[in-house]
């Protein structure tokens, strides 16, 4: 039903438009000028249909159910009922209004479901005739309103703006209902375990908290050796810096090849190449290294006498280096493409080589853009989850050694939050508390790193 | 006594052919002013004497060009050396986005000309008063040099040039991006850089080229139409084309 209505709303929107632009065109025939192009009277006729149906459909979406509800759970009213038990009644009479009811029916929910019934059914013929109405009001009111030196291109500007306006807000509200959910649950779980412990503490073994029976009382002194988040946090940042030894080199080694050496044929080529690197999922590259980076180390170690574990450090970090190097690459590509050829031609006629161009000029007038980029390559190395997961265990290990296991922060959410949790127990609460210092540390990074690409920006502008 | 000798130079851009067969002598320690339309090939000509077209993939040199009777085309020239000797100012001033002092070291600093700080500081100092430049950043050589003026960005570029004592300086339309009192500074620095550089300069402006040179060459649609002594060319050129140019009838 409110498909139909639907498309007979954006139906009605298109023979507005027609006959906005129609009424624009007779007007020009009578030798007047317009004060806009005839499609904007058009447009301004389409928005006079649409933005009455779209407030009076949203209007109808958030009241509907409070009021059909609250008319069916009158008849129940006085009668000495608890609001759970109310709800439940209401749920009793959806159900079985739907058919789909099996326990016992008693003549009063049958009463009740026949009312729901009807409610909702007059409350959609009501929808329709009441939307319809203003459409045709308002379309007829507007169009009424043209006429020679009527003012259309102002209104059809302003919504446009207002619709671009909305959408960047729904991106940015997204972001903070982000915050908003981590940050209740984080500040639950501080209730119990206290922050020093968690920010200083060296034990990480969350497992424990599994075995309490959900019947039993909280007791927080269970807890204390349990979430310390220094291993995990070490881990991250141990396994980002190997990520980072491995990308920063060849990613900037091949985004300077790219930008000043390759010529353009082999540059139209081997860019989209490496960008493949970047569209592999995360997956395939946890596959990889724990399927074949990681036991071909193994293999190498033990050959050399030294201790390896299949699922280690090195074989993560190093694979997920593999992953950023077209992050790197690519974004300095651009920047070192950026600087003005005129810098590069002051140096060539000055008699400096190709790399000593790159060395003295290039590469410091492109350096606040190469760090912007590796600093974004930062933020996403200790945002990786997948490879660490496959490739690096999870115990968290608190450790410097590539060889051994160690776990992250990202590893460590997907171990607490896969399977049965219970909401409201420190151990789920524990991976909020995790998510949002994850978000917190990227956040910084990512913050720094816009500021330093802006700051380069400006130089050249 | 002649500096530079082009004979019979063509230059292709691809297929497109953009000088065909110049022949021009340069005098030493004269300005000597190329002058023509836009896309005459003037500064393709320019940038000839420095091998600066070699960065263009696409662009391939034929003849020959004897500086110090030394064909800069043969495969034995060393491009690092020559343009050691032949230094370059171009039209927008592009100094380096680092310190003035490090601007004016480049050269010095990549040829290995210093041997010490003291000599280096020697270097930038003469090279910056070579360029009536140093009264006004003397105080300020650490500070970065995009952050001067147009006109000292450019007198930055030409203190950047004359650090390698070049023998010739080439300086394409370097006065375009400036207005007349920075021009006038630079037509005056022109004028006593002569002394000791061969100067060829390639400009737009005619007054320019009367003003600050001894010889002129007039090119048109890749071709030296005429040159010889700016006087002879100003006030009695040979051929019709230059006559008209001059006299501002095309162009």
């Amino acid at each position: 039903m409110n498909l139909i209505l639907f498309t007979f709303i954006v139906l009605l929107g298109f023979t507005s438009y027609y006959f906005g632009r129609k009424k624009a065109y007779t007007i020009q025939s009578t030798k007047k000028r317009l004060t806009a192009l005839p499609q904007f009277y058009g447009y301004y006729l389409a928005i006079w249909c649409a933005i009455p149906a779209f407030i009076i459909f949203s209007l109808w979406a958030i009241f509907e159910p409070t009021i059909v509800k609250l008319l069916v759970l009158s008849d129940y009213s006085n009668q000495g009922y608890l609001d759970d038990e109310l709800n439940l009644i209401y749920e009793k009479t959806k159900a079985l209004s739907r058919g789909q009811f099996t326990g016992e029916i008693t003549p009063f929910i049958e009463a009740s479901a026949e009312k729901y019934l009807s409610l909702r059914s007059i409350a959609q013929s009501s929808k329709v005739v009441i939307v319809l109405s203003a459409i045709i009001a308002s379309v007829a009111y507007a169009y009424k309103r043209i006429s020679s030196n009527s003012r259309t291109r102002e209104p059809v500007e302003k919504f446009l703006n207002a619709v671009l306006f909305t959408a960047s807000l729904a991106a940015i509200l997204t972001t903070v209902g982000i915050v908003f959910s981590l940050i209740f649950q984080t500040i639950d779980f501080f209730k119990v375990i206290p922050l020093f412990d968690f920010v200083f503490g060296t034990h990480w073994y969350p497992a424990k908290a599994f075995v309490r029976d959900s019947s039993e009382a909280l007791d927080p002194s269970m807890y204390s050796d349990t979430f310390g988040a220094v291993p995990i946090f070490a881990g991250t940042f141990f396994i980002a810096f190997i990520a980072m030894c491995v990308a920063i080199p060849i990613g900037l080694m091949s985004g300077i090849y790219l930008a000043e050496y390759a010529s353009y044929k082999v540059r139209q080529y081997a860019k989209p190449l490496i960008e493949i690197l970047a569209g592999i999922p995360t997956v395939v590259y946890g596959f990889f290294a724990a399927l074949t980076v990681g036991p071909f180390l193994k293999e190498l170690g033990t050959s050399m006498g030294l201790e390896v574990s299949a699922e280690s450090a090195l074989a993560a970090g190093g694979v997920m280096g593999i992953m950023i190097i077209p992050f790197i690459s690519s974004l300095s590509d651009d920047v070192i493409t950026s600087v003005p050829q005129s810098l590069r031609d002051g140096s060539y006629a000055m008699g400096a080589t190709k790399s000593e161009t790159i060395k003295r000029v290039i590469f410091p007038a492109a350096l606040p853009g190469i760090v912007g980029s590796i600093l974004l390559g930062v933020s996403r190395a200790i945002g990786e989850t997948m490879i660490v997961v496959m490739a690096s265990g999870l115990a968290a290990n608190l450790t410097l050694n590539p060889l051994e296991s160690t776990s992250t922060i990202t590893a460590q959410i997907v171990v607490i939050l896969i399977g049965d949790q219970a909401f409201g127990d420190p151990k789920t609460q524990a991976a909020f508390a995790l998510g949002m210092s994850l978000f917190l540390v990227t956040l910084c990074l990512n913050i720094v790193a816009l500021r330093v690409v802006k700051k380069y920006r400006e130089k050249y502008e | 006594m002649i500096k530079i000798k082009a004979k019979d130079v063509d230059v292709f851009y691809g297929k497109k052919q953009a000088l065909f067969n110049i022949s021009l002598d340069i005098e030493e320690n004269q300005v000597t002013a190329l002058i023509g339309p836009s896309g005459c090939g003037k500064s393709t000509f320019l940038r000839c004497l420095n091998r600066m077209n070699d960065v263009i993939d696409i662009c391939s040199v034929k003849g020959e060009i004897l500086i110090n009777d030394f064909n800069i085309n043969d495969k034995s020239c060393d491009v690092v050396r020559l343009r050691e000797k032949i230094g370059m100012v171009f039209q927008k001033p592009n100094p380096f986005p680092k310190t003035l002092y490090e601007n004016v070291s480049y050269g010095p600093t990549i040829h290995g000309i210093a041997q010490s700080k003291q000599e280096m500081d020697e270097i930038v100092e003469t090279s910056l008063k070579k360029a009536a430049l140093w009264e006004e950043v003397k105080d300020r050589l650490h500070e970065p040099g995009t952050g001067l003026s147009g006109g000292q960005q450019q007198r930055l570029c030409i203190a950047r040039a004359i650090s390698v004592r070049p023998e010739v300086i080439l300086m394409d339309e370097p006065c375009s991006a400036l207005d007349p009192i920075a021009t006038a500074q630079i037509e005056e620095l022109i004028d006593e850089l002569k002394k000791e550089h061969t100067i060829i300069i390639v400009t737009h402006s005619m007054a320019q080229a009367a003003r600050v040179s001894q010889n002129t060459g007039f090119f048109h649609l890749g071709q030296l139409i005429e040159h010889g002594s700016t006087d002879k060319i100003f006030k009695n050129p040979d051929n019709k084309k230059t006559q008209d140019y001059i006299t501002g009838r095309f162009g």
